[in-house]
């Protein structure tokens, strides 16, 4: 695991940071409370990015594919940094779960999303996911099952922003951003520059629009 | 999104937007090695086909299995539909065995409305007498976006028998939705009575119109229902509304030509145009499938 020892903060909630999310407080004035800011994002796309041309001794063969929504952006921000420390370009993708979810008849119908897989496929590659937030790890579930339709990676790999437990399958990340123990009846939004038009990742308190404890992860 | 598909005009533009954006998903599947998707594991589509027809229902089912459903055909020949059985009692017995969706084609306008009171699952109307065929006219506006990139300000000419067809109807509903603009090109005595009051442009001269489109779709003759006189003769028809080689070629570079199928080469459009690049017509069936795996998803993907 990449958790850092306890008794290290990794994102500080600094006070200025109100003032930087003022946009994203507009969009919804409820108590969110920051937990990363930009510059806290910035520094963890950065580790993550040493983190896998570590483990990967150098990120060849490797392809990385986000999962939409947030997922996506921190897939090519994670390849952005790759190719600045080492000039190797990994390839990026887009991952949509959608049609693969276990939880369709317990929503309402979800949006299709486009999946667009790098021009050399997936086969005999290492696969990277990259998503936002890791939950109860259904959305994971779904996307080595849509991995499976697609090819066959000789390993996949798991990059997150922030993982906020309450795991229900038995599934890890590779890399982690932040663990936030949370509490179910919390939610955590994270908002990114090339989605929401602000960096940051807040913690809303108990809200009406929490996630029971049956259903997919809050994105 | 709405719980029945039964006309076109069910659809407003941003769901019907939202179809065709999950059809040019759904697309995608049909070019991998695995053809499949779980995501309707579990769930029932009955094929209730009071009509025969090969093309419409095999799209459905195709549709349906590669989205992991049991399919059921149903067809009204060898049925107790032949002992008597009427579309209630068929309905409620569909109901009974727990079908999620029903896919209806009948030969009475109006049949799928019906059958929507009857059954808790979805209906999808896949053609009911002359009235609709909402996923043909979702697949055909589905193939112009794919070939001429948007729908917005398109010009389309739908040409031939209107009287009886349920294809034009439903096109002429969803692409006025999709802001495009239609011309139907008919004899004055294949044209419905009020069609006057249908958001479209009508012209009695094919010529008139060939120079100015984007898209000209055909009709086919429906030689089954030509028991009264709506023209002199198939020869006078092909003359004066037949697509062939010197039409076609007066057609701007781009125009597509399309028609929804089974053709009668020679009459409503000629052997070399229906074979030219410009002709969608195979095209339009490969999209059929993409197409009703979106609608079938969209139906049934969701809580109810």
């Amino acid at each position: 695991m990449t958790a850092p020892p306890a008794g290290l903060p990794e994102g500080r909630p600094d006070h200025d940071a109100a003032n930087r999310l003022d946009s994203a407080e507009a969009a919804d004035p409820g108590n969110h409370r920051p937990i990363l800011t930009g510059s806290d994002l910035s520094r963890i796309t950065a580790r993550i990015a040493h983190q896998i041309l570590e483990k990967t001794r150098g990120a060849t063969d490797t392809v990385l594919l986000g999962i939409p929504t947030r997922g996506v952006p921190l897939a090519a921000r994670l390849a952005d940094r790759i190719a600045a420390f080492e000039g190797v370009q990994v390839p990026v993708g887009t991952l949509d779960v959608t049609l693969y979810r276990d939880d369709l008849r317990l929503q309402r119908t979800r949006a299709v999303g486009p999946t667009d897989l790098p021009p050399g496929g997936i086969d005999g590659k290492r696969v990277i996911l990259a998503d936002d937030v890791l939950f109860s790890g259904r959305t994971v579930r779904a996307a080595l099952d849509a991995l499976n339709d697609l090819g066959r990676p000789s390993q996949v790999q798991l990059a997150v922003l922030v993982d906020r437990g309450h795991r229900q399958l038995p599934i890890r990340a590779d890399y982690v951003g932040k663990n936030l123990p949370t509490s179910l009846a919390e939610s955590v939004r994270v908002l990114l520059r090339e989605v929401d038009g602000a960096d940051a990742v807040l913690l809303a308190g108990p809200s009406e629009d929490t996630v029971p404890a049956a259903g997919g992860e809050r994105r | 999104m709405i719980t029945h598909l039964l006309s076109a005009a069910d659809l407003d533009r941003a769901t019907a937007t939202l179809v065709l954006d999950t059809a040019t998903e759904m697309a995608t599947v049909a070019g991998r090695e695995v053809k499949k998707l779980p995501t309707l594991r579990g769930r029932t589509v009955v094929n209730l086909f009071y009509e025969d027809s090969t093309r419409t229902r095999t799209s459905f089912e195709v549709a349906a299995k590669r989205l992991s459903a049991d399919v059921i055909n149903f067809s009204a020949k060898g049925s107790s539909v032949s002992k008597g059985e009427s579309l209630k009692d068929t309905a409620l017995t569909l109901q009974a065995m727990g079908a999620d969706a029903v896919v209806i084609r009948h030969s009475a306008s109006g049949a799928p409305h019906r059958l929507a009171r009857w059954v808790d699952g979805s209906v999808v109307n896949a053609g009911d007498g002359t009235h609709e065929h909402p996923t043909q006219a979702l697949l055909d506006a589905y193939t112009m976006r794919s070939r001429l990139g948007t729908l917005e300000g398109l010009r389309v000419a739908i040409v031939g028998d209107v009287l009886h067809s349920r294809v034009a109807r439903s096109n002429v509903l969803l692409l006025a939705t999709l802001g495009a603009k239609v011309t139907l090109v008919s004899p004055p005595t294949l044209l419905p009575v009020g069609v006057g009051c249908w958001p479209c442009a009508v012209g009695y001269d094919l010529d008139a119109v060939l120079a100015d489109v984007d898209v000209v779709m055909m009709l086919r003759v429906q030689r089954e229902r030509m028991n009264d006189s709506y023209f002199p003769s198939a020869r006078e028809y092909a003359r004066r509304y037949g697509l062939d080689v010197a039409r076609a070629g007066r057609l701007p570079e781009h125009a597509i030509v399309m028609h929804p199928g089974p053709m009668n080469r020679g009459m409503e459009i000629a052997p070399e145009v229906a074979d030219s690049a410009r002709a969608t017509i195979v095209e339009q069936v490969a999209n059929g499938v993409s197409v009703r795996m979106a609608v079938l998803y969209l139906l049934l993907g969701g809580k109810s």
